[in-house]
């Protein structure tokens, strides 16, 4: 039986790579030699969950003929990249085959005049910010990640990931202009474009961005690019508890810097800093750098960002959350923070952009899980209370038992409706996403 | 629907709105009976005027119950015929919901009910010195609501991006007729970003009940010049110069001669006499960041060729400046009796290649194109001028209108920027995207409106058969719309 299938995914990886297609086949992670098609191995389990086969494709067209052996067999499919964040959202309930996309990279274009650019979804991210840096432009969007992850486009527009500088350029839901996805049936669909302004049908970008591989699998995306800043300055100042991070913040969001970042961290210890990116000319940064200083009441002024800046509070296997909040909740963010940590003793960091509303909390994985849910909980209600979410990206397996990861969620009955038409059968990231879709 | 079948629909929105809130009258109803583009017209079967939202929702849950489509209606300046009505059906206009609940500077939010004006939102906010970015050429008359459903821009999204980017929450009324929030006055809720699928859904997802929108910290400076040059392919070199040096403007318009022409004889703005083309250049944000690279602008357009650079002093200099491109569309009335709108998008470094076709094919049908655009994103707006007193010219310039709209895909383009596709341009669509994508694309519309009643025959060429629906199901099949629409 398993040879059977093993089989069928060959032979369908085979034939759509045939003389017909002229797709780009980059060498894979395991080199070029390396088998498309494959038994999976204890390398291949996601997030506790041991899959039975991993194919690579190396084309859109490769890997619709998989999906569609996945689908005439009632495969349960879940896509990984570099698997750097394959630990965040539920387990899949059920999983048969990975569909690894590292063959399916590179830049299909790069239209540096017009400020776009086409890649494939199993592009490392870094490689692609290498690639449009020597054209003196970037993809205007952090990935926070351990050093060394390579995090690939595909992964990033799942997740839905973004960091410091989202408060000026926007999160993937703003920079994403077009999308090439498989269909859970294997038809392949593009929605969007190649250029910025185009209100021709439905953002189907949107809808994949955050979907976490319930709808299907990304095949390539088209972004909108920045040119890279001439100058750039960071400052970086101490507050001595939540208000005052908050008041500093609000000055700042104030006067007239237009900063590209605003940020906060707060340390386990309750040591709290607020730190500022300028980007522009020259000229320009250093008299805004002077004018929000002076606003500050003093500051450290840096070419290079504070060590925390643009990563996540948190260290693997800890639990990880995303707090939100209408801009002027987030000095109550991080009151609720300070006071769970008087109350409990516990070592909760919170970090994230206090420009933007979206902060990030990590507690130790010792942490009981009990007290865990108690600080998720309260978080959750005063994160309701100021607009927003807490949403525990990820936790140990005994924190899940005890805690919902993605609390209340408006519109759920709809999500469903859109999962039920996209994947009828529940086969990709089954029970991985929200409401156990 | 019958004539009864109209009566009890009637009666039943008058029981639930009030006598005044409901139109059946044939005389009154003429005045829905088109939107911004006036060469389709409908009579509405009703028309509808919730004052809230609860409202709304009873309203589409009456259409719902009786299997009649609804169309949503803002202020119906939308040039796609995207609020057409419907004949059998009833259009739910939401002009009388028109409060701005709350503007709150320190969250960058402001909450309104969808009929209010897109420009009454930064008047609120100016205030505390905020604005509502997407600033489209309407933005005097047109509503939030339905800038929501056009997904709208404007001379200012180069920057500052379009409606979709502003909009951080909805509260909206499925087509089953219930209320749902989307997203909020925080960024990023969790599960699928309906929000930003409903952005841009041109009214067929459903209708818009209240909007908590982003707002912008207003400028600290502002500066803006007009550029001459002798043509078009010296001001597309000149913003593809400032493009590349890394400058982002807070908008670069440009107009050919034709419509320089237009608008000189219209507004009197006083652009460059005999100059081939015109380019505005606008930049804001902090003084020494404008200050520095506006000179680099200013070098740039005369690397380039410019003949005449004027430089705003103040803002009444800036508003005329300004005055010349918003009065471009309705300037041309002035040099041709009728004309199309066209709105197209092309690779902004196609722009010289693609002016160039467009002549040709003026040129060969022997109809005038003045071209009128957003060059910094290459959004085109060529206005196809024609007499409809000759006979043969209105088809001539629909020609013409279509085959510009066929040269922007082939150049990997679209074939609306800013407009959307409504009942003008569902026939392009497939030009544009494939039968898997349009498929695609109606998943999501089968989630939202398995019975298709929501602005049916809008957006997509063929309706999809959405598998089960939930209970009965009713009306006019949606196939059979676009045949409905009477085209003058």
């Amino acid at each position: 039986m398993a040879g059977d299938v093993l089989a069928a995914l060959r032979a369908a990886a085979g034939e759509a790579t045939g003389p017909a297609d002229d797709g780009a086949r980059p060498a894979g992670p395991d080199g070029p030699d390396a088998a498309v098609v494959r038994p999976a191995g204890d390398e291949d389990v996601v997030a506790g969950v041991r899959p039975r086969y991993v194919a690579a494709p190396g084309s859109t067209a490769e890997a619709a003929a998989l999906v569609r052996v996945a689908a005439a067999r009632g495969l349960a499919v879940v896509v990984r990249g570099a698997g750097t964040r394959q630990d965040w959202a539920n387990p899949p309930r059920r999983l048969d085959l990975l569909l690894d996309t590292r063959r399916l990279a590179g830049v299909v274009e790069h239209a540096a005049g017009d400020l776009i650019v086409v890649v494939r979804a199993g592009t490392p991210v870094a490689e692609l910010q290498a690639a449009l840096a020597t054209a003196g432009q970037h993809l205007a969007l952090d990935t926070p990640l351990p050093p060394g992850a390579a995090s690939t486009v595909g992964g990033v527009v799942a997740t839905n990931t973004s960091g410091p500088r989202r408060m000026r350029y926007g999160t993937v839901r703003d920079l994403l202009i077009g999308i090439t996805v498989v269909r859970p049936d294997g038809v392949v669909a593009r929605a969007g474009g190649k250029v910025v302004k185009n209100v021709a049908g439905y953002d189907l970008g949107k809808l994949f961005t955050g979907a976490y591989g319930t709808l299907g699998l990304v095949a390539e995306c088209a972004f909108r690019l920045h040119p890279l800043p001439a100058a750039r300055a960071f400052l970086t100042r101490r507050a001595g508890d939540a208000a005052e991070a908050g008041r500093l913040a609000a000055a700042v969001l104030a006067a007239q810097v237009v900063p590209s970042a605003l940020e906060v961290d707060a340390a386990p210890d309750g040591r709290t800093e607020v730190a500022v990116l300028l980007e522009g000319t020259p000229r320009g940064v250093k008299e805004r750098a002077a004018a929000t200083r002076a606003l500050l009441g003093g500051a450290t002024v840096a070419d290079e960002p504070p060590p925390w800046w643009s990563s996540y509070p948190w260290r693997p296997g800890d639990v990880g959350l995303t707090l939100t909040a209408a801009l002027s909740g987030v000095p109550r963010l991080l009151a609720a923070a300070a006071e769970a940590r008087r109350r409990y003793g516990v070592a909760l960091a919170v970090r994230g952009s206090a420009g933007a509303g979206v902060l990030h909390a990590g507690l130790p994985s010792a942490t009981p899980p009990d007290v865990v849910a108690r600080t998720v909980a309260e978080l959750r209600v005063v994160a309701g209370s100021a607009g927003g979410h807490a949403v525990v990206l990820t936790a140990p397996p005994q924190v899940r038992e005890r805690v919902d990861l993605w609390g209340p969620v408006d519109g759920l009955h709809l999500m469903r409706r859109v999962k039920a038409q996209f994947d009828p059968d529940a086969r990709f990231a089954p029970g991985r996403f929200v409401g156990g879709i | 629907m019958t004539t009864t079948d109209v009566s009890t629909l009637a009666a039943t929105l008058r029981a639930v709105l009030g006598d005044h809130q409901v139109i059946s009258d044939r005389q009154e109803l003429r005045t829905y009976e088109c939107d911004g583009l006036a060469q389709y017209r409908v009579v509405p079967a009703l028309v509808a005027l919730p004052r809230t939202a609860a409202e709304c929702a009873a309203t589409v849950r009456a259409c719902v119950d009786a299997g009649v489509p609804f169309v949503a209606r803002g202020s119906g300046t939308g040039l796609s015929g995207g609020a057409l009505p419907h004949a059998d059906g009833v259009l739910i206009v939401t002009s009388q919901m028109r409060a701005i609940r709350e503007i709150a500077p320190a969250d960058e939010r402001a909450v309104v009910e969808p009929g209010v004006i897109n420009l009454h939102v930064s008047r609120a906010a100016a205030p505390y010195g905020y604005h509502y970015a997407p600033d489209p050429s309407s933005q005097q008359v047109c509503s939030i609501g339905g800038n929501v459903a056009e997904n709208s821009g404007g001379a200012h999204c180069l920057k500052y991006g379009f409606t979709t980017n502003h909009v951080t929450g909805l509260e909206v009324v499925t087509p089953d007729g219930d209320l749902v929030r989307l997203g909020g006055r925080a960024p990023d809720a969790p599960g699928y970003d309906l929000l930003g699928a409903f952005v841009g859904s041109e009214g067929t997802l459903g209708i818009t009940t209240e909007v908590t929108v982003r707002l912008t910290r207003s400028p600290e400076s502002v500066r803006t010049l007009l550029a001459g040059f002798t043509g078009t392919d010296q001001a597309g070199a000149a913003t593809s110069a400032i493009i590349a040096a890394g400058v982002v403007p807070a908008a670069i318009e440009m107009m050919d001669a034709l419509a320089i022409e237009a608008a000189e004889a219209a507004v009197r703005c006083g652009y460059p006499a005999g100059a081939g083309a015109v380019l505005i250049v606008e930049l804001d944000g902090p003084a020494a960041e404008v200050d520095a690279q506006f000179a680099d602008v200013e070098r740039l357009c005369r690397d380039n060729g410019a003949t005449e650079i004027r430089v705003a002093a103040d803002d009444a200099e800036r508003a005329l400046i300004w005055k010349g491109r918003k009065s471009a569309f309705a300037a041309v009335g002035r040099i041709s009796p009728d004309y199309i709108v066209q709105d197209g998008v092309i690779p902004r470094t196609a722009l010289p290649e693609v002016l160039r076709r467009i002549a040709e094919i003026s040129a060969r049908h022997g109809v005038r194109v003045a071209n009128v655009f957003h060059a910094g994103d290459g959004n085109l707006h060529p206005l196809v001028l024609f007499d409809d007193a000759v006979p043969g010219q209105a088809e001539r310039a629909e020609e013409v209108s279509a085959a510009i709209l066929d040269i922007c895909v082939a150049q990997g383009g679209s074939i609306t920027g800013e407009h959307g596709v409504g009942m003008d341009k569902v026939s392009f669509m497939p030009r544009m995207y494939t039968d898997d994508d349009l498929d695609t694309m109606q998943l999501l519309r089968c989630a939202f409106d398995p019975r298709g009643l929501a602005n049916p025959g809008k957006v997509f060429p063929t309706p999809r058969l959405c598998g089960e629906v939930p209970g009965r199901r009713r009306g006019v099949h949606p196939v059979q719309e676009a045949g409905l629409a009477e085209v003058f």
